[in-house]
């Protein structure tokens, strides 16, 4: 058994999902090996949000509304079949690529990944279960990309606040806001900050 | 518009600012007539307080006249007169739903939660001018204010109660009805206040009304012990008396039933563990002052209740762990979940059960607030409350 295989089994034995284990360099290394990446990177973020799952997998099924909340997306614009053109903000300039949808359960998850060729290669999922115990929805988001310039790569990034795991905990927290209160809660008095 | 701001260590300054607009749906714009300053702002004043930035706008005890109204809010119209909670609460998430609106998820701003996750492992919710860790909204010692989710906070005043008596609603006042809650207070119970600055004054006067037995109040400053003396309360300088023998004799060698730090992270005094502290703060290798929060610990009978309204923002040491557990004691604590108070209490006000201005020391204009700081840092024997008047 390989390290990273040690490190994955020996974390499932616990109830929590893997981007919560130890060793993330590891556990995300089969996810690299299979998609013939450098390297992987894991984010994982988690919010109980108060709305039905439907609701909530509808919105974000709307790939055009991703941009309202998520601040470093400057457009999704659909394309052909599964496809859509993803125009992203990040330390490095604009960066552009096509996503596929890879999986598409309505009201219970979507996932995508990169197509070939892509700036920045990822993939991600988000899945909507409802809570147990009858409180809404939890909301996760799973992301992994190949961070370009590796381990200085995300350095960077995490110096300018763009780090995807930072990316993903404000994004979900603005996902959340906007879903429950109807508005993104800002303190900005710039007006060119106004948002929906 | 003129605006108290903020720019370091005991610098606050009248600023003129832009006038602030409407951003969100559910937002509205107070033109502010009564604004006060509050025991925490001076952890501001002091640079206690982490995650501000000069030139922000102090205050968030404040009330006026709603003057703009977004177009997603269909509860306020212009020209009502509005007190609005120092809480910023969303009112649809899990907590506001629990009305636990000081714990909201969605008031802070997604970039600034971080701040609290970090610090304390969970967000905390917007707050009006108290740094930028609850949001970095603008406070209400301004002539004008922007609030959002002002469909969920802001108390319509019916005509009749003048400014001063509703004011307080903001927060002082429900932050001492609800460390006097925390208490469970039962029949027979002695309660314990430190500290007898307006909210310690509100946490007696509340502990009363909730059917406290006996009250006994502990400060320095024979000003305000002497207020304390006239909402009922027996009084100990610390000066003076040793508190803990004296609470010991005083109920009989039990101890009392419940005990309230409305102190917080300031203690002021010199014994040996304050004065400890106090260098440790002022040479940044340690961050609050807890001497209260031990010494209510130390005096609280066993099985009793520990309330902590007072603010603490960082970390301590020599915690008495061994006498919170060994004691089997309850400790209630947090930033006051102001909207579930605010009708009840605005009730009492109106048939006279609960006196609010009795603590007002001083009124002074909006353009005065920096003295107003001063004396309120300063002068505090005579100096219990501040209320600044606008427009």
């Amino acid at each position: 058994m390989s390290k990273s295989e040690e490190h994955i089994a020996d974390a499932l034995k616990s109830d929590a999902p893997l981007t919560a284990a130890k060793h993330q360099r590891d556990i995300a290394k089969p996810i690299a090996e299979s998609r013939d990446w450098n390297e992987a990177a894991l984010a994982g973020r988690t919010v109980t949000i108060n709305k039905p799952r439907q609701e909530l997998y509808a919105f974000w099924r709307d790939f055009q509304n991703l941009s309202t909340f998520m601040e470093n997306v400057e457009s999704v614009t659909p394309g052909d079949g599964d496809t859509s053109h993803w125009v992203i903000k990040s330390p490095f300039g604009t960066v552009e690529w096509d996503s596929i949808l890879t999986e598409d359960v309505p009201g219970e998850l979507l996932a995508w990944e990169s197509a070939p060729g892509a700036d920045i290669k990822n993939a991600g999922r988000i899945e909507f279960r409802d809570n147990s115990a009858g409180r809404g929805t939890e909301v996760t988001a799973i992301i992994a990309y190949d961070p370009p310039g590796g381990d200085i790569g995300k350095l960077i990034a995490k110096l300018f606040q763009k780090e995807p795991k930072i990316q993903a905990r404000r994004e979900l927290r603005r996902f959340k806001q906007l879903m429950e209160t109807g508005e993104i809660s800002t303190a900005k008095s710039n007006s060119a900050d106004k948002r929906p | 518009m003129r605006a108290l701001t903020w720019h370091g260590k005991h610098d606050v300054r009248m600023d003129t600012v832009p006038d602030p607009e409407i951003l969100n749906p559910r937002d509205c714009i107070i033109k502010v007539t009564s604004t006060a300053i509050c025991g925490s702002d001076l952890h501001l004043y002091d640079s206690f307080i982490p995650g501000m930035v000069p030139g922000d706008i102090l205050g968030h005890e404040f009330m006026g006249e709603v003057v703009e109204v977004g177009s997603g809010n269909s509860q306020l119209k212009k020209g009502q007169r509005v007190v609005v909670p120092f809480v910023i609460a969303c009112g649809s998430c899990f907590h506001c739903g629990k009305q636990q609106f000081s714990a909201c998820e969605n008031s802070n701003t997604a970039d600034t939660a971080d701040i609290g996750e970090v610090a304390y492992g969970s967000q905390m919710s917007g707050l009006f001018g108290y740094s930028h860790m609850t949001g970095g909204y603008a406070g209400g010692q301004a002539e004008y204010v922007r609030v959002p989710y002002s469909d969920v906070g802001p108390l319509v005043i019916p005509d009749g109660l003048e400014d001063d008596k509703v004011l307080f609603l903001s927060d002082i006042l429900p932050t001492g009805w609800m460390a006097a809650e925390n208490c469970q207070i039962e029949q027979g119970d002695t309660v314990a206040v430190w500290g007898c600055g307006p909210v310690g004054l509100f946490a007696i006067q509340s502990a009363f009304l909730q059917g406290a037995h006996r009250v006994i109040a502990i400060d320095h400053y024979p000003g305000r012990l002497a207020l304390a003396a006239g909402m009922g309360a027996e009084i100990l300088n610390y000066h003076d008396v040793k508190v803990r023998e004296a609470l010991m004799e005083m109920t009989g060698g039990i101890g009392p039933d419940a005990c309230i730090d409305a102190v917080g992270l300031e203690a002021h005094g010199f014994t040996p563990d304050n004065v400890i502290d106090a260098v440790k703060a002022a040479t940044r290798t340690g961050t609050d002052r807890p001497h209260v929060l031990r010494e209510v610990l130390m005096a609280c009978r066993p099985g009793g209740r520990v309330s902590v309204p007072g603010v603490y923002g960082g970390f301590m040491d020599k915690f008495p762990v061994g006498a919170m557990m060994e004691k089997g004691l309850q400790i209630k604590t947090g930033q006051t979940h102001v909207q579930k108070y605010l009708r009840p209490l605005l009730e009492m006000i109106g048939e006279g059960k609960i006196d609010t201005t009795f603590l007002i020391s001083h009124r002074l204009p909006l353009e005065e607030a920096p003295e107003g700081y001063r004396m309120f840092k300063e002068e505090q024997n005579d100096c219990t409350k501040v209320v600044l008047k606008a427009n």
